[in-house]
Formats: C-alpha cells, structure tokens, sequence
C-alpha cells in the first residue's frame, strides 16, 4: 500500500502544479491591479503589493468609462438572454409537442444551418443591421441574439422526455396549450433552462467580434469592446489595464463559483464552446 | 404519441415558432445565402447596396493574395500547435482526475475557471506576462538560464505566445469532455485487468485509450473547428495588429482586415465562404466517422 501512497501524493503534486499554472494569470492580474507604479516595474517581481492601491479601479474608470461598459454589458447580457429565452421555450414546445405540416424539414433546415461558423454570417448581418438603421444601437447588440438553434435543439430534447399524456390530463381539465407550457413543462425544465441561460449569459458577456463592429460610439460599448480601447487609451499602465481587465473577469468567475454545478454539467452534457 | 398533423395544429405550431423562426430567417438563414452571393460580388457599392458586377475573380484575388496564403499557413500552424498539445495534457489530467482522488472537484473548478472568462481580457492579462523586461515568463525562464524573448514583438514567438495563451484558455473544457467520457467507462474492465495483474500503463493503454477514442476523436474535431476561428486572442493579444510582420494573421482577422478595415466586402465574403469551406469538411468528417465510432463502445 505504500506504492499506492506514493503514486497518489504523484498524482496530487501533478494536480497541484497544474492548478498553480492555471491560477497564475488570475493571481498575477489582481496583484498588479493593486500595485504602484513602480512596484508593477520592479524586478524581481512583487507577488503582494506593499500598499494596496484600490484607487487603481477608480482611476481607470475614469480615464475609460467603464462604469458606463458595465452598464451596457449588463442590459445586453439580460435582454438577449431572456429573449433567447423565450423564443426558446415556445419554440421548443412546437418541436416536442405539437405536429404540423413542414415540421420535419424547418428542423432539418435550422439543424444544416448549425455547421455553418457564425464568422460567416457577420458582413451579411453587418449589412442588414446598417439597412435596418441599427447600426450603434441596443437593438443591433441584443436583437440579432435573442434566438439560438443550439438552444432550440437542447430544450426540444429536454422536453421530449415530459409524457405526452400529462398534456392531454392538461386539456382535459380545461388548461389551455400556453397555460400548460407556461405552468407545468416550464418549471419542469428548470435545470435545462438554468443550463442554457448561464451558458448564455457568459457567451454574451464576453462577445467580442460583433459589438467592435456594430458599434462606434463610447456611449454604446460593452465591456470587452471598451477594454480592447482602453489599451490604446491607458498607454502602457499595466496597474490600470489589470484593474480593469479584473473588472471583465471577476463577475463572470463569480457567477461561476456560484452556479459551477449547472455550468460544468451543462458543457459535459452539450460539449459546446462559448 | 403526438396527435395527427392538421391546418390547425399547423398554424399553432408555427405561431409557437414565429419569434425564433423570424430571428433565425432574418440573422441566420439569409445571411447564409447572402454570405454566398457576396463572395461572388466583384464590384459593390455597399452604401447604396448597389451590386455592379458579380464574377469568380474574388476566389482568383484571394488567393493570389500573399497575405490570405500566410492567414491560411499561419491559422493551420495555430490548429497544429494547440490541438494535439492541448488534448494529450488535458486528457492527461482528466484521467488524474478520475482517479477517486479527493480534492478532485475542486481541481476541475480551478482547471476550468479560464474558459468562463473574457478572451479580450485574458489577452490583456497575457499580453502583460509575455512583457519582454517585466513579464512573468521571461522573469520565470530566466531562473533556467533563457535570455529574455521579445514574445510579442518577434515574428519568431508571435504564434507560439498565442499558441500557449489558447491552450491555457481552453483547457478546462476538454478536461470536462474527457472526464465525461471516462466515467463512461465501466470498472469492470479495469477491475478484470487489475486481476489480471496489469499494470497502471497497461491499464491504460490497453482499456483507457481505445475505449476513449470516441471523445478523443470527437474533442479533436471541435477543438480543430474552434482553432480555424480563432481571432479575439490575436485581436487583444497584440493589441489590434495582426502580429509583428503579419505573424499571427489568421483567416478570421483576414476577414476582418478586408471588411472592417478595407471595406472589401466581397474579398472578406469570399475569405468567409473559404472558412466554411474548411469547416464544413471537418463537420462532414465528425459526422460520417463519428457514426461509425459510436458503435465501437
């Protein structure tokens, strides 16, 4: 049992090591946020500034409006994932429980749409987003979002597995199609729901591409757009580029301490990339 | 079982259907066809929405452009130095994982804390470690002796700097997918091998490998589609240029380069249509292969 032993604290020392790596970029991120200027210079590097400056945050807001990002980043995050959301649940409910004329090939079709890389869609969409005149506007960051096929997919197969009959007990008793998705195959899709809300919710909080180019004014960037500008606006203040990178970060690795179950399960079960 | 299809049932259902269907027509399935005819437009007035020519000469410029040929090699050498890199170490330590180790969900936490977070901001924060005099890497390989290297700014370390932030960054979700296709895996077989007195590298070699080769191929495939998309790392990481000296322009930042910043609408359609192209060949592989692999297990 030695052996065991001994290749278990192998195993842990490896693990260990791993983990330091992986924390590192996190760990140094927060520590120079909090530094002097002349301590993010200093060779060898200092791990746990002397003094800790949380002027740096504030500092940073206000040579950048981030205050203003945040803002932006949240009600895009929360409108375009209630949207999906929505359009979801409905959607997925025609899918699993209703059957009508052409529903076979609108699956397929959105199901062949899925192969194609949305980088594809973007100068189209582009497109039609300045012919809609929603060029530097809410509607071009949320509206384009509010549906995913992926999403559709997931819930159609989570409904599937509601019995049929428990609609018809529904009908019989006088509840009405919307009632009854609304009150019973909806709080019984809780999990799934949370699954691809949180997925979601940190797919829109870090999308990049799309807001760059949809949007020019500062009044309407979100944060990551804003971050990207900050590097040319803040010059080479590391402090004040790791305060704010922190300030992209941290919400969403808090949002995944806290819900981790549902995030992790959701990837194992769907094997998506956000 | 549903009740029979009717004119009914069918407005109903395409009532249920309307806002999402509307969403996806408008953003996902026109843009598609649209995307297509855009790489045939050889001369387009985009603010008027005016197409004057259509022709194959975009397909011809392209490649005859240097710089699509080196997005082309440059996104290539990317998908080789991070997938097969990234799938040994993460398979790797899913099956330490897996190992009814204590301490194992908390590891799984930590390994995949980079995959919730911004790519633009991890960049930034990259970008600071690869620092030529105050970095963390150089200051880190100078205990082994290695001169400081100009990570960001040599042609030389521009792709392998990107190459270790992505490993990095995506890591945590392959280990998730291999761990997932481990406990797939039924104790009985190693249960029967440890009888059979073989050893760990047996084991594994022997029941493990063969029995994972189904996730292997499966996170191979998505991990190479992900690869070719590649653009908010190099974006962030070297600060809006593609790289010193174009060395880390990939097909996706060439997209961006002649839409964006060129306004060639119809060169970066046809570089978008040559994306599909690669990725659509590596789906159909997912799907004719993948199917014959499922059996297997």
């Amino acid at each position: 049992m030695v052996k065991d032993a001994l290749s278990k604290g192998i195993i842990y020392l490896l693990l260990a090591f791993g983990a330091i790596l992986m924390l590192l970029p996190f760990v140094w991120m927060i520590s120079t946020s909090l530094k002097s200027p002349s301590e993010v210079m200093a060779m060898p590097p200092v791990w746990i500034p002397s003094e800790w400056q949380w002027e740096n945050y504030q500092t940073a807001s206000e040579v950048a409006p981030f205050g203003r990002y945040f803002i932006n980043s949240i009600i895009v995050t929360i409108l375009s994932t209630i949207g999906e959301l929505l359009t979801t649940i409905l959607a997925a409910y025609a899918f699993s429980k209703i059957n009508f004329y052409g529903k076979g090939i609108v699956f397929a079709v959105l199901l062949g749409t899925m192969m194609v890389p949305g980088e594809v869609l973007l100068i189209p969409n582009f497109v039609t987003v300045s012919n809609l005149g929603w060029l530097d506007s809410y509607e071009a960051l949320i509206i384009p979002w509010i549906a995913s096929i992926f999403s559709i997919f997931l819930l159609r197969q989570y409904f599937f597995s509601v019995p049929t009959e428990l609609s018809y007990a529904a009908k019989v008793d006088g509840c009405s199609d919307f009632k009854f998705l609304w009150y019973v195959m909806v709080p019984l899709a809780k999990p799934a729901l949370i699954t691809i809300g949180l997925l979601k919710v940190i797919g829109s909080w870090n999308a990049f591409l799309w807001p760059l180019i949809v949007t020019n004014s500062q009044e309407l960037r979100t944060l990551p757009v804003g971050l990207s500008a900050f590097t040319t606006e803040a010059g080479i203040k590391y402090e004040l580029l790791m305060a704010a990178s922190t300030m992209v970060i941290l919400p969403m690795l808090i949002l995944f301490f806290i819900m981790q179950k549902y995030i992790i399960s959701g990837v194992a079960r769907t094997g998506i990339k956000g | 079982m549903l009740e029979k299809p009717t004119w009914k049932s069918t407005l109903k259902g395409f009532l249920y259907l309307l806002p999402a269907l509307l969403i996806l027509i408008i953003f996902n399935i026109y843009p598609i066809i649209r995307s297509f005819l855009m790489s045939f437009y050889t001369d387009y007035d985009y603010f008027n929405d005016i197409v004057h020519e259509y022709g194959f000469d975009n397909f011809i410029a392209i490649f005859q452009d240097p710089n699509f040929i080196t997005a082309l090699k440059n996104t290539g050498i990317f998908v080789l130095g991070v997938v097969p890199i990234s799938i040994f170490l993460s398979m790797g330590i899913a099956v330490l994982l897996n190992n009814k180790i204590k301490l194992a969900g908390f590891f799984r936490t930590i390994y995949f804390l980079p995959f919730v977070t911004s790519v633009v901001a991890v960049s930034i924060v990259w970008s600071w470690i690869y620092h030529s005099d105050y970095g963390l890497l150089n200051y880190f390989l100078g205990w082994f002796g290695i001169d400081p290297i100009a990570w960001l700014n040599d042609p030389n370390y521009a792709m392998p700097a990107l190459i270790i932030m992505s490993i990095w960054k995506g890591l945590g979700f392959n280990i998730i997918i291999f761990l997932a296709g481990l406990q797939n895996i039924g104790e009985q077989y190693y249960l029967a091998a440890k009888v059979d007195g073989a050893s760990a590298w047996k084991r594994f070699t022997n029941i493990t490998l063969p029995l994972l080769s189904p996730t292997i191929f499966f996170v191979s495939i998505i991990s190479i589609i992900n690869g070719f998309k590649v653009f908010d790392e190099v974006f962030a990481l070297f600060n809006g240029r593609p790289g010193p000296a174009n060395s880390a322009l990939t097909v996706v930042y060439y997209i961006y380069q002649k839409f964006y910043e060129e306004w060639q609408f119809g060169l970066a359609s046809t570089a978008a249509f040559v994306l599909f192209i690669i990725i659509f060949i590596f789906t159909i592989i997912q799907l004719v292969i993948g199917r014959r692999f499922v059996h297997y297990n």
